[in-house]
């Protein structure tokens, strides 16, 4: 399977992203929290650049054990990437659209060779 | 360069922004699609008049209002105080990156700002024609002061006529009028009849006028003298007592602007200003397609039992909806396409939907809304996106396709 080369690791830091274009190829790569994924640059909605937008953490509802809202906060453990054309939200980790988790980004792998980090099409 | 906050504290800097590279894949799209064999008309677009408000302000008739408004508008206010202001939250809070960002962004050497944006997306998407609309201005009807919003009104049709359609004919607009102010209404449509780029007239639904009074009656007939279509341009009021109960923006903006289109939709029909003025033809903008279905069996079911308090209709309150033009943003996308195809089939879509996009707003549609829909043959589609606008504002073309599709 051809690989096309993304970044040195050294230059590519954690919370940063990478877009690649290699042919019919449209990828983005995230760094996030050690870990590098990569998935198809192309919204499921309307076809917007959808690994190019904010970078934000799940927004959560806190409610207490009767049942009454609390308030709001980010999630501890879900982190988003979000289309800038209209805001559809995709898990950094699966692809999967967080509003809607039967919806999800072609994934792609990610390789590590030394320094040296590779996406796999 | 510009610091966006973000989710925990953390920060983003973002150094330039341009609209068109922010649509690449929109122009990918129009090459794929071959957008460059048929015309794409826009019928809802939209610019931001507050990056232009001093210019707007300088055609302000009245000093003391003018006056007013450009001390509103100095320092970091934007027009606070004198524009009717709105809670809000259209950008997601900054997930639509074009929001916060279009403030970097900068236009072409030597054209005016509006003009040189609007350019840059039409290309972008292959629309060879857009209808521009103002932004904030679509809450003016709420302003309590009717003369401002008059005053207002004059000056921004007035900047617009001479800064925008004047510079560049691939522009137009249907004039905004004043509509607390019937007698400025009626002024209106009398000074821009006529007029390069002017293919209409609008009202903007917030507002709490009722359509079918008398007062109003002569701005209709004047507008169907012209042979130009009216519009009624949706938008949202978190202001308003019912919509206060609601917490969330996608609630207020789902409801709201629906809303005042159905409201000023059922006036308009129930008080059969289609027999008044059946030459007069009536756009219907940016509340989407699915509350059609709803209005026709709703109104037609409940006329057939009441029909004595409708005396002026000679057929089905429905029949008349069908009969009238529809922008199609924002267009429902339901899980079950056969709804969206009903839909369709319920408004006579092929001939009275008219592509819009709603650039650069927050829930825009690209062409390949219409486009990629898999019931439509090849030539509803291309009606759709610009055949039923050609036809309807009456727009003369020699079949040069005026967008850059590369």
């Amino acid at each position: 399977m051809p690989e096309i080369f993304v970044a040195k690791a050294s230059e590519f830091p954690d919370g940063d992203r990478r877009i690649i274009q290699h042919g019919a190829h449209d990828i983005g790569v995230f760094h996030w929290e050690g870990q590098f994924y990569a998935y198809a640059n192309l919204c499921l909605h309307q076809g917007g650049p959808a690994c190019e937008g904010l970078i934000m953490h799940q927004v959560e509802n806190v409610l207490a054990p009767d049942k009454t809202l609390v308030g709001q906060k980010s999630s501890d453990t879900q982190v988003n990437f979000v289309c800038p054309w209209h805001g559809y939200e995709y898990d950094i980790k699966t692809g999967e659209c967080a509003a809607d988790r039967r919806l999800r980004l072609r994934k792609y792998n990610v390789v590590r060779r030394g320094e040296d980090i590779y996406v796999a099409i | 360069m510009v610091e966006l906050p973000l989710s925990n504290d953390r920060r983003m800097k973002v150094d330039e922004f341009d609209s068109g590279k922010m649509l690449s894949h929109a122009a990918r799209q129009a090459k794929q699609r071959g957008y460059d064999k048929f015309p794409i008309v826009d019928v809802d677009s939209h610019h931001y008049e507050l990056e232009s408000f001093n210019e707007i302000l300088e055609y302000m008739p009245d000093p003391v209002l003018k006056q007013l408004a450009l001390m509103a508008n100095s320092g970091n206010s934007k027009g606070a105080g004198f524009m009717p202001g709105s809670v809000g939250y259209q950008d997601i809070g900054g997930r639509a990156t074009r929001y916060p960002l279009r403030q970097i962004e900068k236009p072409d050497p030597g054209v005016q700002r509006d003009v040189s944006l609007t350019r840059r997306w039409m290309n972008a998407m292959g629309v060879d024609i857009a209808v521009l609309f103002p932004s904030p201005m679509l809450q003016l009807g709420l302003h309590p002061q009717v003369e401002a919003e008059v005053a207002l009104a004059f000056a921004y049709n007035k900047w617009l006529y001479e800064r925008v359609l004047c510079e560049e004919p691939r522009i137009r607009s249907m004039i905004y009028l004043p509509f607390n102010d019937p007698e400025a209404s009626y002024r209106m449509v009398k000074e821009y009849a006529g007029k390069k780029g002017v293919s209409g007239f609008m009202i903007t639904s917030v507002r709490f006028q009722p359509v079918h009074h008398n007062q109003y009656m002569k701005v209709y007939s004047a507008i169907e003298e012209l042979g130009l279509p009216l519009a009624f341009h949706a938008g949202y009021n978190w202001g308003e007592q019912s919509m206060g109960m609601m917490n969330k923006f996608i609630s207020v903006h789902a409801l709201g602007f629906v809303w005042y289109n159905m409201v000023h939709m059922t006036n308009w029909v129930l008080n059969a200003l289609p027999e008044r003025f059946p030459k007069l033809k009536v756009l219907w903008i940016e509340s989407g397609l699915a509350w059609l279905p709803f209005m026709i069996q709703r109104l037609d079911n409940e006329y057939m039992m009441r029909s004595s308090e409708c005396p002026g209709l000679k057929k089905l309150p429905g029949e008349y909806i069908t009969d009238m033009f529809y922008a199609s943003q924002p267009m429902e996308m339901p899980r079950d396409m056969s709804l969206l195809e009903a839909t369709f089939k319920c408004i006579k879509a092929e001939s009275q939907l008219l592509y819009s996009s709603d650039y650069p707003h927050w829930d825009f549609d690209l062409p390949s809304t219409i486009y990629d829909l898999p019931f439509l043959k090849e030539k509803a589609k291309r009606d759709i996106l610009g055949g039923n606008a050609v036809k309807l504002f009456k727009i003369e073309t020699n079949g040069e396709k005026l967008a850059k599709v590369a």
